[in-house]
């Protein structure tokens, strides 16, 4: 396997706001974050609530902070305010009808979370995809992974005080809302997978609009990077923020850009490859610091790669058929299955029965946008499943945030809280 | 299947269960009295180096007659191997089981979901408290089989409840010693505070 | 039905031509003045709100339609945009905001989850938040297209161009919650929150 740690050329050693260069190695003994206390304050701590309707949470997280003069001395999350009950709802669901639910769960990378979802129950009934429909779920899932960044580098550039990424973030991602719309009909809430294969194939239209985005894109990523990256308020609020090291990394069980930034070279894609990932060539990024600004290169250079991925998924994109050939699957067509009998009766079976997994349980965990997305089905022979749990990144990364945030400014607990890249949807389930 | 499984069964002894292969994954049952001390040594024993843990969760059947199975998803970066751990629970019986946070400190969070869902509790977590559902949730843990889907409560009592809940619970400072919402906790959690085993203040190593 | 047993006379309130004239000008001035200058209180919280920044966004821009300014204190605030799904956990929490927002204030509630429950009909979801806050719009979809977005907030200027100040029948009231602690009667929050639809299927586990 070809491995691994590519040269980022944007994460040479940056400069701190003085315009010194700042940047020690995790390993070299990294100096204790300073404590600023006020001698007047007699070492007394206050407590702020932040959320869980404000601005800058991303969402209903809430997080009460305690706080020795401006320095944060403790950081207590309280989650759960969105809680939907997805994982109850989904033992009451054909797998068929857990699809839409799992497009609300991560709603910045819905056909990501579709592919997930479908990859584990494909896993427990034991079904091999076709050629063409494992090539456009690599498009799917690595569209979503261009949209959930920009979204999470448009919304952090806000909390830091830069907004017109945000809005150059918002085109692209209007350009690929476009291109869900053409393949799906949705903007947000794609559904885009069945178990078996795909709810549409993609039309020729959607291939020479994505070709066009894949080539035009990373003009926007320059002029984010050209913006940002070297930008002396975004590199001191930044750099030396938030920093976890690799044996930290993995004993909070970070995953995704979170583990990657922070020096682990783990990437599902790579590691356990699903689809067909392993026939692709990309580079995983990894950092060296494992602060916020390490982690905003891995995310930058995360798109990079995305659209390269793209770029080959659309040249070898094959022809034949998207669904797998068994009736017991997949829908027949609308206009058979009203005039053919056995056409009907398929349609009818898996509208009112659903299809039925075998006994036994299967875990699926694929790379997405937050992190490692995990899909674990139980199945008791029904239709519907006994269990179904989603490993939720953004949630277990989330939980890493008082530990990260300790010992730093109030200010940094946002440019922390944002690097974490949290969707609440997903936290909560 | 997977060879972790043989040196287990020889370290251990009868404390390692019956294993099974599902879709590729090995899974073992073991005695949950054995299972910090062999989850400690999965992790560090060299050539097991299960060293991240993927997910904790748990299952409970349609068939009542099968045991409330708490499952540990474990990984070995290095070795790039997969072992999922499994502990058969009473569901009518004692839910308690030894947690796995002085190992790893991700498992915190994962804990006290599984905790809130399924009402099985973790001996040695520093902060087992709810975490989805508010404190003073009455209606019990919503992923048991024997909760309904719309919860047990009429939807009028349901909003009632939710509205009367105070939105500034756990404001204060005493809160983070857990001494503040003490009246606000539904009866069990107060009699195990009594008893201490909340431990000590979250996040305050 | 109803049978007219008397008709009495009303004496001496013809109203007065010039007066309503008067009242009409000044219902126009502080109206469109203040449709045109609504500042919404983003409440968002799951889909929607992604949505919701498409509309504020580059492309849809709803500043055009006078929401420039995006009101992150509900002091602040006229229109509470509720864009997303609300658990149980979350209902005090909107409650409180909404009682924070000066009058006059408006609710929009937008998409399914936010209007009804949505897909959502399980033990966690408030099954509509016009049992805890009243609504002025609602916008249907799962989410909402920002243009349907857009459709509401110009529904919701109609609406209040056709407010006065000096009826008082037409007037906003506080509506605070009921002894009970209720917005509406229990009756009638069972009722709203019945689920929908014919199928059975949707409760019953395999």
């Amino acid at each position: 396997m070809s491995k691994r740690t590519v040269e980022l050329e944007l994460a040479t050693p940056g400069l701190d706001a003085q315009g010194r260069p700042a940047r020690l190695p995790l390993a070299a003994a990294a100096p204790e974050p300073e404590r600023l206390s006020e001698s007047g304050a007699s070492g007394e701590h206050m407590l702020i609530n932040l959320g869980p309707q404000h601005p800058a949470t991303h969402g209903v997280l809430r997080l009460v902070v305690e706080l020795d003069g401006e320095t944060v001395v403790r950081v207590i999350p309280h989650v759960g305010y969105l809680h939907s009950g997805f994982e109850k709802l989904g033992e009451y669901r054909h797998y068929n009808q857990i699809i839409p639910l799992t497009d609300r769960t991560d709603y910045l990378s819905p056909m990501a979370n579709n592919v997930g979802f479908a990859l584990a129950a494909e896993r427990l009934m034991g079904i091999e995809l076709t050629p063409r429909c494992t090539v456009l779920r690599v498009i799917a899932c690595e569209m979503s992974r261009i949209i959930s960044h920009m979204v999470w580098l448009g919304t952090t550039s806000i909390d830091l005080g830069a907004f017109t990424p945000f809005l150059w973030a918002f085109q692209e991602r209007e350009r690929i809302y476009n291109l869900q719309e053409m393949w799906t009909g949705a903007r947000l809430t794609t559904s885009v997978t069945r178990v078996g294969g795909m709810m549409a194939d993609v039309t020729d239209d959607f291939v020479a609009g994505l070709r066009q985005f894949v080539d035009t894109y990373p003009k926007t990523l320059h002029e984010i990077d050209r913006v940002l990256t070297r930008n002396a308020v975004w590199v001191g609020r930044t750099q030396g923020v938030g920093a976890m090291t690799a044996q930290e990394a993995i004993n909070y069980s970070l995953s995704g850009p979170m583990l990657r930034a922070s020096g682990v070279p783990y990437d599902v894609r790579k590691d356990r490859p699903y689809l067909d990932y392993d026939s692709y060539e990309f580079d995983v990024p990894v950092g060296e610091h494992g602060d916020v600004y390490d982690r905003y290169l891995v995310r930058l250079e995360e798109c990079h790669q995305s659209n390269r991925i793209l770029r080959q998924a659309l040249e070898r994109l094959p022809g034949g058929p998207v669904n797998v050939a068994d009736p017991r699957l997949i829908l027949p067509p609308k206009s058979r299955a009203m005039s053919d009998m056995e056409a009907m009766i398929y349609h009818f079976k898996q509208v009112m029965e659903g299809v039925k997994a075998p006994v036994g349980e299967a875990y699926v965990g694929i790379e997405n946008p937050k992190g490692e997305l995990g899909t674990y089905l139980v199945s008791d022979g029904t239709a519907k499943p006994v269990r179904w749990r989603i490993r939720p990144p953004s949630f277990i990364n989330l939980a890493a945030l008082p530990k990260m945030a300790e010992g730093h400014l109030l200010s940094d607990l946002i440019a922390i809280n944002a690097s974490v890249d949290i969707v609440m949807g997903e936290v909560d389930r | 299947m997977n060879p972790s499984v043989e040196t287990l069964r020889a370290t251990f002894g009868s404390a390692i269960g019956r294993a099974v292969e599902s879709c590729g994954d090995t899974i073992v049952y073991v005695e949950r009295a054995a299972l910090l001390e062999m989850m400690s040594w999965l992790r560090d024993t060299p050539g097991q180096q299960y060293d991240y843990l993927v997910d904790v969760t748990a299952v409970e059947y349609r068939d009542r007659e099968r045991p409330l199975e708490l499952v540990y998803n474990l990984r070995s970066l290095e070795r790039r191997a997969d072992l999922r751990v499994k502990v058969e629970l009473e569901p009518g019986g004692d839910l308690t089981v030894d947690s796995i946070v002085p190992l790893w400190r991700g498992a915190d969070w994962l804990e006290r979901e599984v905790y809130d869902m399924f009402g099985i509790a973790f001996r040695g977590h520093p902060d087992l408290r709810r975490i989805l559902m508010w404190e003073t949730y009455a209606e019990g843990h919503p992923l048991r089989k024997d909760f309904p889907l719309r919860g047990r409560f009429s939807r009028a009592e349901q909003v009632r409840q939710a509205l009367t809940a105070n939105p500034e619970a756990h404001y204060s400072l005493e809160e983070l010693s857990i001494a503040a919402a003490y009246d606000e906790l539904p009866p069990d959690m107060r009699e195990r505070l009594r008893r201490g085993e909340r431990g000590k203040i979250p996040y305050s190593e | 039905m109803k049978r007219v047993l008397e008709t009495k006379e009303v004496a001496g309130q013809s109203p007065n031509y010039l007066l309503a004239k008067a009242q009409d000008l000044v219902d126009w001035a502080v109206n469109s003045s203040r449709a045109n200058s609504l500042w919404p209180m983003p409440f968002g919280t799951a889909c929607c709100a992604i949505e919701f920044m498409a509309t504020a966004a580059s492309r849809y821009d709803f500043a055009r339609f006078g929401m420039e300014r995006q009101a992150f204190s509900p002091r602040q605030a006229d229109v509470l945009i509720c864009a997303g799904r609300l658990p149980f956990k979350l209902a005090p929490v909107i409650r409180r905001i909404y009682d924070q927002m000066p009058q006059p204030k408006w609710v929009i509630s937008m998409g399914a989850c936010a209007s009804t429950g949505g897909i959502f009909d399980n033990y966690a979801m408030v099954q509509g938040i016009d049992t805890i806050v009243p609504v002025d719009v609602y916008v249907p979809g799962c989410p909402p297209r920002p243009e349907g977005l857009l459709y509401g907030v110009l529904l919701l200027h109609k609406k209040i161009k056709g407010e006065s100040l000096f009826d008082r029948a037409a007037r906003r009231e506080e509506q605070p919650l009921d002894e009970r602690g209720l917005r509406l009667p229990p009756e009638q929050i069972d009722e709203i929150s019945e689920p929908f639809g014919n199928s059975i299927h949707q409760f019953r586990s395999a």
